[in-house]
């Protein structure tokens, strides 16, 4: 078999993945707004996703045609999401049980 | 292109216009993505009942970050040495394709481990498919059920894997074989892929 391309850094991608993954952990104690933890969160996942598919998955150096492949259910899903924004704003629901008697604090 | 494209040349292409390597890998990337979108599905499900619902749990609470940080470490692990065990079949070093297989395998496997011991202390402390001691019964129905789809593509991806093992084990795996590897391998990183976006949005979120 014939490498088309250079063997990208592996070691050095496996770095990046690991601090975005602490950084990820240590944003949810930091005492920032929700939306801005939200907004943090979903782009430092991505990223790491993107680190997985270009790098791991050798996405960077395939044919663009197959990054589109890549890409749609990426696009499918925020169109989903639109999608099911009603849902969203519809009057909140409550679990049976739960308004009558409040849950109990968790044991651990 | 093969012989029998030269000599037929009106038949369908031998060579994937996408993949040139083989027709598999873009049949794995299609693959893939629908299974992306499976996975796209249930998440953005995860969202609507998650935001519709007033007492549902703040996640990390009730289920604990630090072990699955560390499932996720353990996950990004195996996708570092996914990529040895190819570059060392597509350099024909069946040794270290043997050895980082393997290690992939482990990865994989304690990562199921963890998760059983994981589920099996949830399970204790009152969260179930429907119930769920903290509040909102559908939060349990979610968890266990994204994380359950996804720890059954892990052990999709182990007995896929070991299959490869055993067949190099057995001498009836050679560099010709690579293209198959890296097939396997995608499949691979995309398991991890999907943990890094269900560990962000069910356990961080």
């Amino acid at each position: 078999m014939v490498q088309a391309h250079k063997q990208p850094n592996y070691i050095g991608v496996f770095w990046w993945l690991l601090a975005l993954t602490i950084i990820e952990v240590g944003v949810i104690f930091t005492p920032l707004a929700k939306v801005l933890i939200a907004i943090l969160l979903v782009g430092l996942a991505l990223s790491k996703a993107c680190l997985v598919a270009m790098y791991f998955m050798h996405l960077k150096f395939e044919r663009t045609t197959l990054g589109l492949i890549a890409v749609t259910p990426l696009v499918l899903c925020v169109l989903l999401v639109f999608a099911l924004l009603p849902d969203h704003s519809a009057a909140p629901h409550q679990t049976a049980g739960a308004v009558a008697a409040p849950a109990p604090p968790p044991s651990r | 292109m093969s012989q029998v494209a030269v000599m037929h040349p009106e038949v369908e292409p031998a060579e994937s216009p996408l993949t040139p390597e083989s027709w598999g890998k873009l049949g794995m990337w299609i693959f893939l993505a629908g299974d992306a979108m499976s996975f796209g599905a249930l998440l953005a499900g995860y969202g609507a009942l998650r935001y519709g619902s007033s007492d549902w749990p703040v996640p990390s609470i009730v289920l604990g970050v630090s072990l699955t940080a560390f499932m996720t470490f353990l996950l990004i692990c195996s996708s570092v040495t996914m990529v040895l065990a190819l570059a060392g079949i597509q350099r024909g070093d069946m040794a270290a394709l043997r050895k980082f297989l393997a290690l992939t395998i482990l990865g994989g496997a304690m990562f199921l481990g963890m998760q059983a011991y994981e589920w099996t202390h949830l399970v204790h402390d009152g969260l179930g498919l429907t119930v769920n001691r903290w509040g909102a019964s559908l939060f349990g129905t979610t968890f266990f059920l994204i994380t359950g789809f996804h720890g059954a593509h892990v052990t999709g991806g182990v007995i896929y894997l070991s299959c490869y093992l055993i067949r190099s084990l057995v001498g009836r795996l050679t560099q010709r074989h690579a293209n198959q590897i890296e097939i396997a391998a995608l499949y691979w990183h995309f398991v991890d892929l999907v943990w890094i976006l269900v560990f962000t949005f069910v356990y961080l979120l």
